[in-house]
């Protein structure tokens, strides 16, 4: 889990939408299906979407009933699966999900650190029919990445994204932005470049979960976008037709909301480790949810018949300034989750959108970002690092 | 066209990563890439189709296309699929 998922529909339904022959949904269908495989993770990036109460959740699902899941997911339309977590690599069972899933006709995606891959792993995996594996660095030196992970990880990260290139696999690298490691962009695209990279995604930190409680120690600072921006617009420039950069502006940073999730119950489907089923991977933290879960509902009952996956389709349920605006088909009205933590009401309009009477508390966000960028070190909070002993001290409050 | 990065000898592949299939719930053809997809329409998805079964020059696409549909003359809407196709890195040379 890189914190930073929730572009991933975006991107694959960008494609879909721009798609030739204009070929148009009549229906929704699950396409994308998250599968956190596991909360366990031998990292603990403090900008971790994962929920903070993530100890509490013990019983994950079997193989057998992650394997009816893809089933049931793929029968309503879903082609991409990715394997997260957590860290997918802690699952045994994870090449016979891989093999099971690339039987089944999905495109199967590994988000992964690394860690716990050696190179008979990689190879094992693409022997299964694994069609894409996503490396998550968390900054381009190795002394940085180590602290922001909370573990000596970095040169064994080096090793599997040559492991990774050297199978086949195109490779896709993700480093996840914030205030601490974002006036890096250059050194990290030239790791990238060295590594042969294909795909780079320089992704922002999303406050939710442990990035929310991090807040201020992560938010970037408005001179270090600019200058990441111009950097990697030059190297888009410079590598163009060897290797694809996504850079995005953080959406605070914006004037319109980002369309989470390319609008809810829309296309993406996350089950979680202990089965429930969720419209995004934040969403558990929001009022009122039935938490549907798998182990007694079927995939379709889930997508087409609960409240969950209802509550936020269409647009009947906005509110104003969303309801009459022009533009809610474009971003439909941002993120549920994000206006539920910022103002108390998952139904308000994203407090991102300039046209929000909550724009404020976003500029807060990054004001008190700033100072406390300003602080000393020694005044400075430190960053709370997400594991199970954090997790347990937190929610125990 | 004069800029095209290529012509009736070229053989195209499908670039590292992606993948063609028939997709019953969409009832259409797709390309599916790392983490995305593309829908192809009825033409598109023909020629795809091709490229990911032969490995052959465009003017043998064309051909196979031509005997394919009653020697309709296609040359010029396969090679407007395949410029964007191309845009798109979905195809390699």
């Amino acid at each position: 889990m890189t914190g930073s998922e929730d572009k991933k529909p975006d991107r694959a339904v960008g494609s879909i939408g721009s798609a030739i022959g204009h070929v148009r949904d009549q229906i929704r269908q699950p396409l994308w299906l998250l599968a956190e495989l596991t909360y366990a993770c031998p990292l603990q990036c403090p900008y971790c979407s994962n929920p903070m109460d993530f100890s509490k959740i013990k019983s994950e699902l079997t193989t057998e009933e992650w394997l009816t899941v893809f089933r049931q997911a793929r029968e309503m339309g879903a082609t991409q699966l990715g394997f997260s977590g957590g860290e997918p690599l802690m699952r045994k069972d994870l090449p016979v999900l891989i093999r099971e899933a690339r039987k089944m006709g999905f495109y199967t995606n590994l988000i992964t650190s690394g860690v716990g891959m050696d190179a008979d792993k990689v190879a094992e995996f693409k022997e299964a029919g694994l069609d894409h594996i996503q490396v998550s660095f968390q900054a381009s030196s190795a002394d940085l990445n180590n602290l922001i992970a909370g573990t000596d990880a970095f040169a064994h990260k080096i090793e599997m994204a040559k492991a990774v290139k050297a199978n086949g696999y195109p490779m896709v690298l993700c480093f996840v932005t914030h205030r601490q490691n974002i006036e890096q962009v250059d050194e990290i695209l030239d790791l990238a470049i060295s590594l042969e990279a294909d795909y780079v995604e320089l992704a922002t930190t999303q406050y939710y979960g442990w990035a929310m409680h991090n807040r201020d120690q992560l938010m970037p600072l408005k001179e270090q976008l600019v200058t990441a921006e111009a950097t990697a617009h030059r190297y888009q420039e410079e590598q163009k037709g060897k290797m694809k950069i996504y850079y995005v502006v953080p959406d605070y940073y914006e004037e319109r909301p980002k369309a989470c999730m390319n609008g809810w119950g829309n296309v993406f489907l996350t089950v979680t480790p202990d089965g429930t089923a969720l419209p995004c991977h934040a969403a558990r933290e929001l009022p009122g949810m039935g938490l549907p879960n798998v182990r007694n509902m079927s995939i379709d009952e889930i997508w087409n018949g609960s409240d969950d996956f209802n509550k936020y389709r269409g647009f009947d349920w906005m509110t104003e300034p969303c309801r009459s605006c022009d533009e809610k088909e474009k971003d439909f009205g941002g993120c549920r989750c994000q206006a539920y933590m910022l103002t108390g009401d998952a139904s308000n309009t994203d407090p991102v959108c300039s046209k929000s009477p909550n724009r404020h508390l976003i500029d807060e966000a990054i004001e008190a970002g700033r100072e406390e960028a300003a602080k000393s070190k020694v005044e400075q909070k430190a960053l709370v690092f997400r594991n199970p002993k954090n997790s347990r001290i937190i929610s125990a409050r | 066209m004069s800029e095209r990065e290529f012509n009736d000898d070229t053989v195209l592949v499908l670039a590292q990563g992606y993948r063609f299939q028939w997709e019953p719930a969409q009832n259409c053809n797709v390309l599916l890439y790392p983490e995305g997809m593309v829908k192809l329409n009825g033409g598109a998805g023909e020629i795809v189709k091709l490229i990911s079964e032969k490995e052959q020059t465009v003017a043998e696409h064309i051909a196979d296309l031509k005997a394919a549909f009653d020697g309709a003359d296609l040359a010029e809407d396969v090679y407007l699929f395949l410029d964007e196709a191309y845009k798109n890195d979905w195809l390699r040379r």
